[in-house]
């Protein structure tokens, strides 16, 4: 082991990972906002009296959970290009990540409506409040503290699946630590570097949730 | 007045009710007694639209519940409904449990329904427990705040459904004594119940249920104390 460190070009290029891990937040954020949205939509599609939203939500759901994340990537990178739909890396990347992001939060928001006792509906509709009021102001606030720690483990799992966005040609943590390895074939500690951003980024995600998580819900248990 | 004509209503191949004629007039207190199963429940959840009927009709102060023209959510600002398992919403306080109706539904300013939701609270005996959440609650104040939180809406009739039956023994007093207040202040209420003791004491009228029928109905005192059909008597010798 004769092997010497060297971590001067890792400083060096220690502004271009800095953006990098913001390109990373940045497509996970949008991923994870847009993934939310559908995801509590398909949780409704899927709970539906009528055929076509019951059986285009479970079609959804059922491919996001039951494909790879890397073939979604590329399925929306490459594989759309037969249409002549050609999408930059960003936006299949935020494309793919939307996708699987809401087939797994669809689940989690039905497990969420479930756990709330139909009894509260009848509570709240028997004071006159309407179906929409009764969903707004009893049956999703109560759902959303039961998804709210799942939720945040998923946004954990989206900011450490885009590195797979590499591999579509996005230049985020992942993709920009491998261009400074081939530039400077100093690999290990890039990727210690890298570990390293990934681990801060992911940590302090989950304490800010825990942080929030216990501003919002103190008191009131369910 | 509440009026049932000739109520049927069936769960799938389930009937539940065969026919259920009623009056109730203002400012009565009706208890309905009777094994499980025999419909009292149902019938409540059909009185303020909960549950919908196959066949009859039921009006409240001539709106016919059952018409689908009737604004329903209008409709139930006037019924109050206690549930069995008391269902307060967990994720707000004591105050705001009994303040989201009236300003949700009313349109009143937040500090009008706050107040209104006080005084309520105060009223059925829990004025300091504002800012609890319920799990932080025993039964019988949580059964108290839901009480509260129909009172809010200012109803001209109350439905209690099995409201004591759930509580600890030592807990049913405070409830009952909560029910008590509210009909020597003159509120119409039905109650299912199956306290004989508050039946008789407290209620004008009591209605015997039996397989989705009435089968006895009469002044309290004399439907409890001399019964004329032999399910009823079978079922007194069992409650009592």
């Amino acid at each position: 082991m004769d092997y010497q460190f060297l971590w001067r070009p890792v400083f060096k290029a220690l502004p271009e990972l800095v953006d990098a891990a913001l390109l990373t937040m940045e497509v996970s954020i949008i991923s994870m906002i847009i993934g939310l949205s559908i995801g509590l939509l398909l949780s409704f599609g899927r709970r539906s009296k009528h055929f076509v939203p019951r059986t285009l939500s479970t079609i959804w759901v059922e491919l996001a959970r039951n494909t790879p994340v890397l073939f979604q990537i590329f399925f929306f990178y490459w594989g759309l290009g037969e249409f002549g739909i050609f999408l930059s890396s960003y936006v299949a990347v935020v494309t793919a990540l939307s996708f699987n992001t809401a087939g797994y939060m669809a689940e989690t928001f039905r497990g969420g409506f479930n756990a709330i006792s139909n009894t509260q509906m009848q509570a709240s509709r028997s004071l006159g409040m309407s179906f929409l009021q009764t969903q707004r102001y009893i049956i999703i606030p109560q759902v959303l503290r039961v998804v709210y720690y799942p939720m945040t483990n998923q946004f954990i799992w989206v900011i450490l699946m885009s590195s797979l966005g590499m591999l579509a040609g996005l230049r985020e943590l992942t993709g920009e630590t491998m261009y400074f390895n081939s530039r400077t074939f100093r690999t290990f500690e890039f990727f210690a570097v890298t570990a390293v951003i990934y681990y801060i980024i992911a940590k302090l995600v989950m304490i800010a949730a825990r942080l929030l998580g216990w501003k919002i819900f103190k008191g009131g248990k369910i | 007045m509440i009026e049932l004509k000739n109520i049927h209503k069936s769960f799938g191949d389930l009937k539940v009710l065969k026919g259920i004629d009623l009056k109730v007039k203002n400012k009565e207190v009706l208890s309905v007694i009777g094994a499980s199963g025999s419909g009292k429940s149902t019938m409540l959840y059909c009185i303020n639209g909960l549950e919908p009927i196959q066949g009859g009709s039921i009006s409240v102060d001539g709106v016919v519940v059952n018409d689908k023209a009737t604004d329903l959510n209008k409709l139930r600002q006037k019924i109050g409904m206690v549930f069995q398992q008391w269902n307060s919403f967990p994720h707000l306080t004591a105050l705001e449990n009994v303040a989201l109706a009236p300003r949700v539904v009313k349109g009143l300013s937040k500090n009008e329904a706050k107040e209104i939701a006080a005084k309520q609270l105060a009223h059925v005996g829990i004025g300091d427990k504002l800012d609890v959440y319920p799990s932080a609650l025993s039964g019988g104040q949580q059964q108290r705040l839901a009480i509260a939180r129909a009172l809010a809406m200012e109803p001209k009739y109350m439905l209690f459904d099995e409201a004591t039956s759930a509580l600890d023994p030592e807990l049913v007093g405070e409830v009952l004594d909560t029910m008590r207040m509210l009909a020597s202040e003159g509120m119409t209420m039905i109650v299912v119940t199956h306290e004989m003791g508050f039946a008789r004491d407290v209620s004008d009228r009591v209605a015997f249920f039996h397989e989705g029928r009435v089968e006895e109905i009469g002044p309290a005192k004399t439907v409890l104390s001399s019964p004329k059909s032999e399910h009823l008597q079978k079922f007194l010798a069992k409650v009592h």
